[in-house]
């Protein structure tokens, strides 16, 4: 029986959208108030989905307690209370939140041992979210 | 193809526990939830059916008849229960959150005789939830 476990965690975070290779009207055509030069911030909501068969011996797809400390210690440390513009993932790339989902996916990807990792959910307010699923099609 | 979606509440009491554990084993596999008297949840079920539009009445199902399958096949036999004592499924297998959903597509599978089961979604907690699409 395969099934899906979804988890939702929380951190807050700040960035700023400016890219260089645009231009200083087309960064703010582009990314509006999103190009405050002081940056803006955000309670990002991320759903971890992990994919597995239901385990008979534990009733369990993965151990949560195992999901848990690898959020934690690979995305919630990271990320969390940081200034994203100033993190070396995004030196060269823009912290927007489509990218932001990549990273998470990627990092979850190498850490996530023993479980297929289905997709990560970020939610960086509560009217826009942002899915990856790797090269995989989502499934709803 | 239409997906409608159900949306239920059930509050349910369980604890996590394999008798072919020893008691060391069970402790450190299941923490907390192997308490055994167990422990609660307001449950949030998610159905997902998926069906052709009907051209006479404009649905995929009727919703009373939706309604009426989930009081009976999940609502009437978990809600304000202790599952491990109550409920038949979980006498041998654990009520964890993705036996919940296992347990409720296998009621409800042969029970629709309008529309096919496309997704059982349970939470747990607002926090925590799983899907199940049947065997794959």
């Amino acid at each position: 029986m395969k099934a899906y476990l979804t988890k939702r965690y929380r951190f807050s975070a700040s960035h700023r959208l400016h890219s260089d290779e645009l231009s200083e009207d087309q960064n703010w055509v582009t990314y509006g108030k999103c190009n405050n030069p002081h940056g803006h911030g955000h309670n990002y909501a991320l759903e971890v989905t992990v994919a597995g068969q239901v385990d008979p011996r534990t009733g369990m797809v993965y151990d949560l307690g195992a999901l848990d400390a690898a959020v934690e210690s690979s995305i919630i440390k990271r990320f969390g209370h940081e200034n994203l513009n100033c993190l070396q993932d995004f030196r060269r790339i823009v912290p927007t939140s489509e990218n932001l989902a990549k990273k998470i996916y990627e990092i979850l990807k190498r850490e996530l041992s023993h479980v297929t990792l289905e997709r990560v959910k970020l939610d960086e307010t509560s009217q826009n979210s942002f899915e990856y699923a790797g090269d995989a099609e989502l499934r709803h | 193809m239409i997906y409608l979606t159900r949306k239920c509440e059930f509050s349910a009491s369980h604890y996590y526990h394999n008798p072919e554990f020893t008691p060391e084993e069970n402790q450190r596999v299941f923490g907390k939830c192997n308490n055994p008297h167990g422990h609660g949840h307001n449950y949030t079920l998610e159905l997902t059916v998926k069906g052709r539009v009907d051209s006479r009445t404009g649905f995929v199902i009727d919703l009373k008849d939706l309604k009426e399958i989930l009081n009976r096949e999940v609502l009437d036999v978990m809600d304000h229960r202790f599952l491990n004592k109550e409920v038949p499924e979980f006498a041998k297998a654990i009520p964890t959150t993705e036996n919940i959903a296992v347990a409720i597509w296998n009621r409800l599978g042969s029970k629709l005789k309008i529309a096919e089961l496309h997704r059982v979604r349970v939470y747990e907690t607002p926090d925590l939830f799983v899907d199940y699409y049947g065997e794959e």
